[in-house]
């Protein structure tokens, strides 16, 4: 019992931490939240039952189209939703400008592919049960993600230059850094992280358009307790989560775990706004 | 003689506002009109219609000051509907208790709504936009969750009937007449907020916070009031929701409603209350005309949303704003009318001075103050001058309350002032101005100014609601006042223009204005002449005198050496957070190390 609640609240929370990891790398090129995270997710799930179950595509070429379509929809986002306010931050627009593209994507799901959630895949041949696939696909997309990202961020120049403009734009932008493709790249990047995160749990969430809005708030989670860019942190309290809601799940029943979670996250925030890792602070005047 | 020179001011501001009031209020009184005759058109199908935009508005008109004129972007208010409509049902159906009469119901609703917006709103008072929207959302989703999961009392999914309300509002026309009384109730209410005190500091919260504070707005009461009365009519609005569909399931709350609610707001307008309205009866009505997109409404509000922020905005009430295309007249001068301040600022209680002691302050490594003394005297000019970095606006945010001093004491007559209480400096009649003008944008120059009196008021927030005596007491002491406060940096005429049409030269003398309608002990300016004409500076100082020559202790940070020299009794002059000098004017200009450091020769 106790391993089946740890097994499945590590991989869910891997879901979470992944979700939060496309919120941070979105946050870093533009200093902007972008409700269109946990849509991504959703897509990831949905797309890959389109293209694996539906049209019988090989799993490889399923996982790349997948990923191409998160891509593809993180630079629509950039373009339609955030660049045209970015000049307004303090407005305050990306909030509305993001929610109506998420909503728009998701009503689309909703319409286009059906409202009931619908089965995903198998992706390996594999005998179910133990430490069974479902659970282990999304930790080893959390942990390669994970890897992927430090060996970006530290090792190639393109990455480097991603976190310049996430630590400094206007000093960045006088360096002669193309920032406006760079934010495009991180867009797209954290569209295929987006999606990756749905299809890689996808047996978990099932295909499914109210996965959207979940996925949205339980994704935010961990990056607000772990600190807003902060992926490290973003990983440990998606992970704190899922074995908390699973281990809700069982003590108290479904219904009230989540009031449970809403509950934590809520005093947390209240406690510590800027999160459990990090400080910050700002000049108003 | 010198009432003699002083006209004008309290009559214009009646004629003005009552004029616009009359304007504005005619499109209100046509919508009234219309909806008391609907059912003699024909019935049935829209009598549905009409009343679900009746039930809808009483949400709508609630969520509109949180989120139309506070700026919180509240998206999950169906959370409330929800809870509403289950509170009424559940208590009419005796799931829980034994079966509650219908209206008593309807008014518990309204209490389960209140108690519920506070709790879901008072995150609001710490985090931040979208922090803020995500736990509304959150809220949202749990509340469907419970009400599906919570099968004893809520019929989880298979539902519950709705209550129904004895005659004579039991009948299709009798309940729309119910709702639609309702709904008039609320638009009354929040008009009267919108034109209160309340409403200008929420729009002041919303769009220029320092501001708000430094008016001595305090922002946790106020919203938590706004939550309040806001849940209470979501909760009304969800027990008349479960009455209309006869049987509510969870199926019922989606999401989607919540959507509707937050959009008509906003394709309304912020600030208004009419736009909103007609968003909310659009958005109802909308559906019904094209049949065949039903299915697709939600996707299209959603691309509503996205042509409204990108392309306009300020929504239809910006659309309907005639009044401000008229181009403002060219060439404007500003000339104060200093003989006016002694009226407006009363005779001033001695408060004794404001004195720095040893007070040091570094951000990181960096000392910004290191170990200065200062004294503000009552009735005097006190200039603060210094080059770049050496520690000007520090000091003047560490004196109203922004920056906690880590060393030293500040002191007004001698007790300490409390660190960090902004907003309490204004009701000890310290007021200030900013270094770029923090000023509502939308809201016309008049409101602007009549912010910073917002403490002077003494109606409370129901008496506003129920336009009570004392709210138009307030009101119309605080609008005499503004026009006063105007007339004496001399912007009377823009009174009515939208702030955000003005120079910026002007946006100073409004802050100004708006500083002085707290009658200040103390007036603290950060840089009043930066972007200034050498005439508007000639104007501005011999304001700045006449403000302290009725008794207010002025400091002024200033980058201009000529204002400074012209105008202070007293000269302090910091280098790298130190006092290099300090003394009159005719001293500061001989003294060898200013000339050198600072003055250049």
């Amino acid at each position: 019992m106790v391993a089946s609640i740890v097994l499945s609240g590590v991989a869910i929370g891997c879901i979470y931490a992944l979700i939060g990891i496309t919120y941070n790398v979105m946050f870093s090129a533009s200093r902007v939240f972008s409700f269109t995270a946990g849509t991504l997710g959703m897509l990831g799930g949905v797309l890959g039952s389109l293209f694996i179950a539906r049209m019988g595509l090989p799993v490889a070429l399923g996982v790349v189209l997948v990923l191409l379509g998160g891509g593809v929809f993180g630079i629509v986002t950039e373009f339609v939703a955030v660049r045209p306010v970015l000049r307004s931050l303090d407005q305050h627009l990306y909030v509305l400008s993001t929610l109506a593209l998420a909503l728009m994507v998701q009503q689309f799901t909703a319409i286009e592919w059906g409202t009931d959630a619908r089965p995903f895949p198998r992706l390996l041949d594999l005998p179910r049960g133990g430490f069974d696939q479902q659970y282990w696909l999304p930790m080893a997309a959390c942990a390669a993600v994970i890897v992927g990202l430090e060996l970006l961020y530290r090792h190639t120049l393109i990455g480097r230059a991603f976190l310049a403009i996430a630590e400094d734009t206007y000093a960045a932008r006088a360096l002669g850094l193309p920032e406006r493709s760079l934010r495009m790249a991180s867009y797209a990047l954290a569209g295929a992280i987006g999606a990756l995160a749905g299809f890689a749990g996808g047996e978990m969430l099932l295909a499914f358009f109210g996965n959207a809005p979940m996925l949205t708030f339980y994704g935010f989670v961990p990056v607000a307790l772990g600190g807003m860019g902060n992926n490290r942190g973003a990983v440990v309290a998606g992970l704190l989560l899922g074995l908390f809601q699973q281990a809700a799940n069982f003590l108290v029943g479904g219904i009230f775990a989540s009031v449970a979670v809403f509950a934590v996250f809520i005093i947390v925030l209240l406690v510590r706004p800027e999160g459990l890792a990090s400080a910050s602070l700002q000049r108003r005047v | 003689m010198e009432t003699q020179a002083i006209p004008l001011p309290r009559s214009r501001a009646r004629v003005f506002a009552s004029t616009r009031g009359i304007g504005a209020a005619l499109p209100f009184v046509g919508l009234l009109a219309f909806g008391m005759a609907l059912p003699l058109f024909g019935g049935g199908y829209w009598g549905v219609i009409a009343t679900r935009a009746c039930v809808y508005w009483v949400l709508v008109s609630g969520l509109n000051l949180v989120v139309g004129f506070a700026g919180q972007i509240a998206i999950g208010w169906v959370a409330l509907l929800t809870l509403g409509a289950y509170t009424a049902s559940v208590l009419v159906a005796g799931n829980a208790t034994p079966p509650v009469p219908a209206y008593l119901a309807l008014a518990i609703a309204g209490i389960v709504g209140a108690v519920f917006g506070l709790i879901v709103g008072l995150p609001a008072l710490r985090l931040r936009t979208f922090y803020f929207a995500i736990t509304t959302l959150g809220f949202a989703t749990i509340v469907t969750q419970v009400a599906l999961a919570w099968q004893s009392i809520t019929g989880g999914g298979v539902g519950v009937a709705g209550p129904v309300l004895p005659p004579p509002f039991s009948s299709e026309w009798g309940f729309y007449y119910f709702c639609f009384a309702l709904a008039a109730i609320c638009t009354w209410m929040t008009a009267n907020i919108a034109a209160s005190r309340f409403g200008r500091a929420l729009t002041a919260i919303r769009d220029a916070e320092v501001a708000a504070e430094a008016s001595g707005i305090a922002k946790p009461a106020l919203l938590a009031t706004v939550f309040v009365f806001s849940g209470a009519v979501a909760g009304i609005s969800g027990s008349l929701f479960a009455t209309l569909q006869s049987y509510i399931t969870p199926d019922a709350f989606t999401l989607d409603l919540s959507v509707l609610f937050f959009i008509a707001i906003l394709i309304g307008g912020r600030s208004s209350i009419l736009g909103p309205l007609l968003g909310t009866i659009l958005l109802t009505v909308l559906p019904e005309f094209a049949a065949p997109l039903v299915a697709w409404s939600t996707f299209l509000y959603a691309v509503l949303l996205l042509v409204i922020v990108l392309a306009i905005p300020g929504g239809i009430a910006e659309i309907l704003d005639f009044k401000n295309r008229r181009p403002l007249e060219s060439g404007r001068t500003i000339v104060p009318r200093p003989e006016l301040l002694p009226r407006l600022l009363g005779s001033p209680a001695d408060g004794g001075a404001i004195t720095l002691e040893q007070v040091a302050l570094s951000f990181g490594g960096v000392r910004a103050i290191d170990g200065l003394d200062l004294e503000i005297r009552p009735g005097q000019v006190h200039g603060l001058i210094g080059p770049n970095g050496s520690g000007k606006t520090t000091t003047l945010n560490v004196i109203s309350g922004y920056y906690v001093q880590q060393r030293g004491a500040v002191r007004l007559n001698g007790t300490t002032l409390p660190a960090l209480a902004r907003h309490r400096r204004a009701h000890m009649r310290i007021a200030r101005t900013f270094q770029t003008p923090r000023i509502v944008g939308s809201a016309s120059v008049l409101e602007n100014v009549m912010i910073g009196g917002t403490i002077d008021g003494e109606g409370t927030f129901v008496e506003s609601l129920l336009a009570l005596p004392r709210h138009r007491r307030d009101e119309a002491m605080l609008r005499d006042t503004a026009m006063l406060a105007l007339a004496a940096v001399g912007l009377e005429r823009l009174a009515p223009a939208r702030a955000d049409r003005l120079q910026h030269s002007e946006l100073r003398f409004i802050e100004i204005a708006r500083a002085l309608m707290l009658r200040p002990a103390f007036l603290l300016l950060d840089e009043p002449a930066a972007g200034l004409s050498a005439e508007e500076i000639k104007r501005l100082g011999a304001l700045l005198l006449a403000i302290a020559q009725a008794g207010t202790g002025v400091l002024v940070v200033e980058h201009h050496p000529d204002l400074i020299f012209d105008i202070c009794h007293h000269v302090t002059v910091l280098n790298l957070g130190k006092k290099l000098a300090a003394g009159s004017p005719a001293e500061i200009r001989s003294h060898r190390e200013v000339v050198n450091a600072y003055l250049g020769g």
